[in-house]
């Protein structure tokens, strides 16, 4: 009777009172999304941690500068896959097509003698029509992109043969190409860097505040942004004293951050990227609001080939050279597993641009620590395994959960 | 209840599907500030009747006026830019994003000056009209950045609805509005849907839940087989009035399609007395929720 009595007469107000649970829904923000990124950083933390102790030259600042020169190939790679996995697909061909279009780059630049900046922006459209063409057949014939871009990873590994040649290597000496991965900004250049981008991030969060706090609507305190900034100024500062303190700010991290900065904006602040995670979290819905679904596949494949293209290039700069293992081996699969690690959703609709530099960051200190150490290749392949697998998995208990709480 | 010219009228539409007849000289009107509610058993043409007016699928026979005005529905957008907003049972929401992003999607606001160059979105001022929207309708949500996904299934009902309203329609079509829902959240949705008619919408509810359907509507249309068996106001009919249409047991011609459409509309409106339904609990809730 009394439940009857409230069905037949509604709160005027709505009601909803104890449907609302402010508390338990910022604690849940809180240990899915900000402390998401934040037991990364704890991770990356403990295996610093690990191998400092193990071997003191590994925070010098010499290794770690070699470590960011070493993770800019499949940071930038990580970029495009990320945008892949917001959508709920995966680009299993990022390798191949990053192999294919260096040796293009290659091919132009050493045995056709074009500029290096045509060669560069040449592979970078041989990638972009590479994704346009693997979306097209995607939401086309409708072929999961689990397939296409496993054919994809199979055809542009020949195509890379193909380009190469009878040599297959192709040595790189053009100072412009080369120059990528090996100039440096030391001193009061490393710090006018610094200084310029603390002072943009600065501007854009306290304008971004002050415009929620004119509107009325509901904002961190200021005190907490203020920390924020804080935390952000020292670890730039500490960044560029460690890099100046070795040979400067190096022009290849500088391109990565660039890169991810970029494309966070995209994801985040515009119409776009709003619609990647609205597709990767429902795409009926999306569709429904009149989103055009396919067009935003398309594109996203089309960038993160062009992504992929971009990491080849600063992978054949460091190597000084294009050859047939090119974009072979795990450069695949590291690509793939570093956003994963960092916690972006193999199941779409969740995850961020930073995560392609966290995880690069995690997999590149577990590579180079282990080098450092001297151990077996096998030995770093099975804790990287290891780590992935354990990223994985909390993704998938993290995604139980909220299916339990009755969120998909 | 309310006089005012139809705002939506169908005439003698048909829809089949190869060779199943789905709708067959469908006569159906809505006026601004009326909640009509469809009911029928599964396969009567409810959910085809609803995505033809959708623009979902486009109709092979018959006519639809908008506001006086003949007007062809072929596509979904047609629809939207007529101002008929539908909201469908599977709410169609991402889970992922919050309230605001929900409400805005495929429809977000740029910002201007020098971040059209951009294309960057307007935050701030998506957020306010959020906050205004869900405060017009009343509906309470505490957190307007907090994602959809965290909500109960009444919350996220009502952001549907919201987001239906957005483009300011004329009518609003709701798919099972309180299918799935416990209690407390159909009465929250019920009281949104009483809200839109008293801000003149034009309310179309499919449901299966008599109760319900008793609680809101101002007329209740019968389909069977894909024609409109009968249509009642609803303070003057029975519950077992209305069951008896949709299972065809009051119908005479049980079983056959031909007099069914002689009932459409005013014929229909038989007069029987109320009180001697044996369960009483419909009439009850009738009352309470026209009180």
């Amino acid at each position: 009777m009394t439940a009857e009595a409230t069905a037949a007469e509604p709160t005027p107000a709505g009601g909803g009172g104890p449907d609302d649970r402010p508390m338990k829904g910022f604690l849940r923000r809180f240990v899915e999304g900000d402390l998401g990124e934040l037991r990364v950083i704890i991770v990356l933390a403990v295996i610093w941690a690990i191998f400092q102790s193990q071997e003191d030259r590994f925070l010098s600042a010499t290794n770690l500068t070699n470590l960011l020169l070493q993770i800019t190939a499949i940071g930038l790679v990580s970029v495009g896959v990320v945008l892949v996995l917001l959508l709920g697909e995966i680009d299993l061909s990022v390798g191949a097509v990053s192999g294919l279009c260096a040796a293009v780059m290659a091919v132009l630049s050493v045995k056709h003698g074009w500029s290096p900046y045509l060669a560069i922006a040449a592979a970078v459209a041989v990638g972009t029509a590479i994704g346009m063409f693997h979306g097209s057949v995607f939401t086309q014939f409708g072929v999961p992109s689990f397939v296409v871009t496993l054919a994809g990873l199979l055809a542009w590994q020949g195509a890379q043969l193909e380009v190469l040649g009878t040599t297959g290597t192709i040595n790189m000496t053009d100072p412009e190409i080369t120059g990528l991965t090996s100039t440096f900004y030391d001193g009061a250049t490393g710090w006018a860097i610094a200084i310029v981008g603390f002072a943009v991030y600065a501007a854009v969060s306290l304008l971004t505040w002050r415009r929620k706090v004119a509107a009325g609507l509901r904002t961190q305190p200021l005190s907490t942004l203020a920390i924020r900034l804080v935390l952000a100024a020292a670890a730039i500062v500490a960044a560029v004293a460690v890099l100046n303190d070795d040979r400067g700010v190096p022009l290849a991290a500088l391109i990565l951050v660039g890169f991810v900065i970029l494309f966070q904006f995209v994801t985040t602040k515009t119409t776009f990227g709003r619609h990647i995670y609205a597709v990767g979290g429902n795409d009926e819905a999306a569709r429904r609001a009149g989103i055009k679904v396919k067009r935003i596949r398309i594109v996203v494949f089309a960038i993160a080939s062009s992504m992929a293209a971009v990491g080849g290039i600063m992978a054949a700069s460091r190597l000084l050279a294009v050859n047939q293992s090119s974009g072979a081996g795990d450069f695949l699969l590291l690509a793939i597993a570093g956003p994963v690690i960092a916690g972006t959703s193999l199941f779409g609709g969740r995850g961020s641009v930073w995560t392609a530099l966290l995880g690069a960051l995690v997999i590149g200190s577990i590579s180079n620590g282990m080098d450092l150490l001297a151990l077996e290749s096998s030995v770093k392949f099975m804790v990287t395994g290891a780590v992935l697998l354990v990223a994985v998995v909390i993704d998938a208990l993290a995604r139980r959960r909220r299916q339990a709480t009755g969120r998909v | 209840m309310n006089d005012g010219a139809p705002v939506l009228t169908l005439e003698e539409v048909s829809k089949s599907f190869g060779p199943v007849q789905a709708l067959q000289d469908v006569d159906f009107e809505v006026r601004p500030g009326e909640v009509v509610a469809l009911v029928g058993d599964n396969g009567a043409g409810k959910s085809t009747l609803v995505k033809a007016i959708a623009g979902i699928h486009s109709i092979d026979g018959g006519r639809i006026a908008f506001e006086g005005r003949p007007v062809k529905v072929s596509t979904p957008t047609d629809a939207v830019n007529l101002g008929i907003a539908t909201v469908y049972q599977d709410l169609a929401l991402c889970d992922n994003l919050d309230v605001v992003e929900n409400l805005f999607l495929g429809r977000e606001e740029r910002s201007v000056g020098l971040a059209t160059i951009t294309r960057q979105l307007d935050e701030t001022s998506m957020e306010r009209q959020a906050h205004e929207l869900l405060d017009n309708l009343a509906v309470t949500i505490t957190d307007v950045r907090s994602e959809v996904g965290t909500m109960s299934g009444g919350q996220r009902q009502q952001v549907a609805i919201a987001r239906s309203l957005l483009g300011e329609p004329k009518v609003v079509l709701l798919d099972e509005p309180t299918a799935a829902l416990g209690v407390r959240q159909t009465a929250q949705v019920l009281a949104l849907i009483k809200r839109l008619r008293d801000k003149g919408h034009g309310v179309v509810v499919i449901s299966h839940n008599l109760s319900n359907v008793f609680e809101v509507a101002d007329r209740i249309v019968v389909l069977r087989l894909g024609r409109v068996a009968a249509v009642y106001d609803a303070k003057e009919t029975t519950h077992e009035e209305v069951v008896g249409a949709i299972t065809g047991a009051s119908d005479p011609s049980t079983g056959e399609l031909g007099p069914a459409v002689d009932e459409v509309m005013g014929a229909a409106r038989r007069r029987d007395q109320p009180g001697e339904q044996p369960d009483g609990e419909p009439r009850e809730r009738e009352t309470g929720g026209t009180a």
